[in-house]
C-alpha cells in the first residue's frame, strides 16, 4: 500500500468559516439538494434536518480522519459509505424516539441522508486526508453552513406558504397564504431565489472592485 | 383504479407522484446530467435498470432481515445491496456489451449516491408491496425519472439560444425551470383515483 502525503492543514477560523460562506455546502457547491428542497416545507423540519446532517458530519468526519491510515484505498468509498450508515442509524432511532411526529413529517428523508452526497464529499476529500483535529471543525463548519441554507428555504418557505414562522402567525389573518410556496414548486422557486439574490451580490461586488480599481488607475 | 393495483402504482410512480418533481428523489443528475438529451437519455437508462436490480435484491434482502428479526441492519444492509447492484451491473455490461458500457462511462458508478434509489427501495420496504408490485414500482419510478430527465434536458437546449440576464445564468436558471416543470405536473394529482 502506498501511502499518499497530504498537506496537514493547520485549524484556523477559517477551516470553520469556509463552510458557512465561501464552499457553502447548498448555495455555492450545489450538492444534497434533496433534503434542501423535500424537507424545508417548514422552519422546524429544516432546524431538524440540520441538526441531524449537523451530526452525521460530525460523527463520520471524526471516525473516517481517525481510522484514514487504516482504510485500504480500494475499498474506501464502500467503507465510508458503511461508517456513514452506522450513524444515519443511530439519528434514525434517536429522532423516532423523541418527537414520532417529527419523524412522520420528515419520512424517509431522514434515512436518505446516507446519499447526501455533502457527507460523502466531505469524508473523501477531506476527513481522508486531514487530522482529526482539522476534519471536526471543517465538518463543523460545513454542518453549520447546510444548516443555515436549510433555515433560510425553511423560513422563507413558511412564510409566504403559511404566514408562520414555527408555528407562530406573524401576518394578520386576512393574509391570504401562498399555498404553492409549501408545495414541491415553491422549493424549487424559493432556492431559485436565493441563488439568483447571491449571483447578483457577487456580480455588483465584482463591478464595485473593478469600477475602484479604475477609479486609481485613472487618479495615478 | 385500486390503490393496490399494478397500474395505479406504476401511474403513481411514473406521473402522479414524480420521484424528481413532486418527491424531490434524484435531484443531484436532474441538475447534473441534463444538459445534453443523449446524456439525459443514458443516464435515464442506466438508472431505470439499477432501480430494477436494486429493487428486486432489496425486497429478498427485507424477508431476510425480517425473517431474522435484524431490521435494524436495514440501512446499512440496502445501501451494500446498492451498491454492489452498481458494480455488478458495470462490470456485466463490461463484459458483454462494451459499447453500451463505454456510453454510460462516468454516470454508472455515480448511481450509487443517487438517493432515489435508495429511497425507491426504503418506499417499497415502508409500503410492505408485495413482489409484483414492487416490481411495478420500480418501473414506473425508473420510467418517471427518465421522463423528468428528458424534459429538462430538452427545455435546457432550447434555453442555451435564449438571452437572459446575466444574473439568472447557470443553476438559477435551472431551478426555476425546475419548479415549473414540477409545476405542472402537479396537474396529475389525483391522476387514476376513483372519482375521475
Amino acid at each position: 500500500m502506498t501511502t499518499v502525503l497530504h498537506k496537514q492543514e493547520q485549524v484556523t477560523l477559517d477551516t470553520f468559516l469556509r463552510g458557512i460562506w465561501e464552499e457553502n455546502p447548498v448555495f455555492v457547491m450545489l450538492l444534497g439538494m434533496c433534503p434542501v428542497l423535500a424537507v424545508t416545507n417548514s422552519t422546524l423540519n429544516a432546524i431538524a434536518m440540520g441538526l441531524a446532517t449537523l451530526f452525521v458530519l460530525v460523527a463520520s468526519g471524526t471516525l473516517v480522519s481517525l481510522l484514514r491510515k487504516m482504510i485500504p484505498r480500494e475499498v474506501r468509498i464502500a467503507t465510508y459509505i458503511i461508517i456513514i450508515a452506522t450513524f444515519v442509524t443511530m439519528v434514525d432511532y434517536t429522532i423516532q424516539a423523541i418527537s414520532l411526529d417529527l419523524y412522520n413529517s420528515l419520512g424517509a428523508f431522514i434515512q436518505l441522508i446516507v446519499v447526501n452526497c455533502v457527507i460523502l464529499g466531505r469524508a473523501e476529500a477531506y476527513a481522508s486526508r486531514q487530522r482529526v483535529g482539522a476534519a471536526v471543525v471543517n465538518a463543523l463548519g460545513m454542518g453549520v453552513g447546510f444548516t443555515l441554507a436549510l433555515l433560510c428555504l425553511g423560513t422563507v418557505r413558511e412564510l409566504l406558504g403559511a404566514g408562520t414562522i414555527l408555528g407562530y402567525p406573524i401576518f394578520s389573518p386576512n393574509f391570504e397564504p401562498w399555498v404553492v410556496m409549501i408545495l414541491p414548486p415553491g422549493g424549487f422557486f424559493v432556492l431559485g431565489g436565493w441563488l439568483l439574490l447571491f449571483e447578483w451580490i457577487k456580480q455588483r461586488r465584482e463591478r464595485r472592485t473593478l469600477q475602484a480599481q479604475g477609479a486609481t488607475a485613472h487618479g495615478s | 383504479m385500486d390503490p393496490e393495483s399494478v397500474q395505479f402504482i406504476f401511474l403513481n410512480a411514473a406521473i402522479v407522484n414524480n420521484f424528481v418533481l413532486a418527491l424531490f428523489l434524484g435531484i443531484c443528475p436532474f441538475l447534473g446530467v441534463s444538459a445534453k438529451k443523449e446524456t439525459a437519455w443514458n443516464m435515464g437508462l442506466a438508472t431505470m435498470f439499477v432501480m430494477l436490480v436494486s429493487s428486486v435484491c432489496a425486497y429478498g434482502i427485507n424477508l431476510l432481515l425480517v425473517r431474522f428479526n435484524i431490521e435494524f441492519l436495514r440501512l446499512i444492509s440496502y445501501i451494500a445491496v446498492i451498491a454492489s447492484a452498481v458494480q455488478l451491473v458495470e462490470m456485466a455490461l463490461k463484459k458483454f456489451s462494451p459499447g453500451l458500457s463505454r456510453a454510460m462511462g462516468i454516470f454508472l458508478p455515480l448511481i450509487t449516491t443517487n438517493c432515489a434509489i435508495l429511497g425507491l427501495a426504503l418506499f417499497q420496504t415502508f409500503r410492505e408491496y408485495n413482489f409484483v408490485q414492487s416490481l411495478a414500482f420500480s418501473i414506473g419510478a425508473g420510467v418517471g425519472f427518465t421522463l423528468a430527465l428528458m424534459l429538462m434536458s430538452g427545455l435546457r437546449e432550447k434555453l442555451e439560444l435564449a438571452r437572459v440576464p446575466s444574473v439568472s445564468q447557470g443553476a438559477a436558471m435551472s431551478l426555476m425551470l425546475a419548479g415549473l416543470l414540477s409545476l405542472a405536473f402537479m396537474g396529475f394529482a389525483g391522476l387514476g383515483s376513483s372519482h375521475a
